[in-house]
């Protein structure tokens, strides 16, 4: 299992390919039948506005204490093999991914479902902070996420 | 007593600081707390509060040492 917070820029592709190529825990067991990834990226609009940057914050050492905490639990609730999230901080621009949450498990249902709880749980709980740079230069914080369901 | 606090994002801006130590007696709620960080101000609806990077509720007693967080809801993903 692997939590990281970053201000790098973040290429899931290139970490999910990393990740499984070291081969780390259950991964190289013959047990995994199913992976599931989410992939957030920046949009360039919100709330009918255009956006040209986001400056993301967090509360360092919460923060991943919380991620791995939902990491554990999804592990526990679903029998994962192995959970990846990885979260950007900083500041971004339209089309960065923001968060990359990669779920292994035996099976595919599993797989979907801890991928997607996952997601919806971090979006919840996880305390992170978005603030919109607008095409007017004007800037504001989000204030709640969108529905996820 | 003594007592860590902080702010973050617009709770932060709006505040002015990131935080602030807090000196209190021995007997104190994190809504006490509040109070003596903000100066007297009304806490903003929707704030969220941690002790010990932990969510809690207002009324949960605080101890010395303790670090407690003030903070709007949380938008990542």
């Amino acid at each position: 299992m692997k939590i990281e917070v970053s201000d790098n820029p973040l290429n899931p592709w290139e970490e999910l390919q990393r990740y499984e190529q070291a081969q780390i825990g259950a991964l190289n067991s013959g047990k995994v039948g199913a992976v599931a990834t989410f992939v957030g990226t920046m949009r360039d609009f919100n709330e009918g506005d255009g956006v040209t940057g986001m400056e993301l914050e967090h509360y360092p050492g919460m923060t991943e204490n919380h991620l791995q905490q939902l990491a554990e639990e999804a592990t526990d609730k679903w029998g994962l093999l192995d959970a990846l999230i990885i979260h950007r901080v900083g500041r971004l621009l339209p089309n960065d991914p923001i968060v990359l949450v990669a779920v292994w498990s035996s099976h595919r249902k599993e797989s979907f479902e801890a991928c997607r709880w996952l997601m919806e749980a971090l979006k919840s709980k996880a305390p992170f902070w978005k603030k919109e740079i607008l095409e007017s230069g004007d800037s504001r914080w989000v204030e709640k996420n969108t529905a996820g369901y | 007593m003594t007592v860590s606090v902080k702010f973050f994002a617009s709770l932060r801006e709006q505040m002015g600081c990131d935080g602030a130590t807090v000196e209190i007696g021995e007997v104190a709620t994190v809504a006490d707390i509040w109070l003596q960080a903000s100066g007297g101000k009304a806490m903003p609806p929707n704030i969220l509060v941690s002790i010990n990077q932990e969510y809690c509720g207002t009324n949960d007693p605080v101890s010395s040492g303790d670090e407690v967080a003030f903070f709007p809801p949380v938008t990542g993903g």
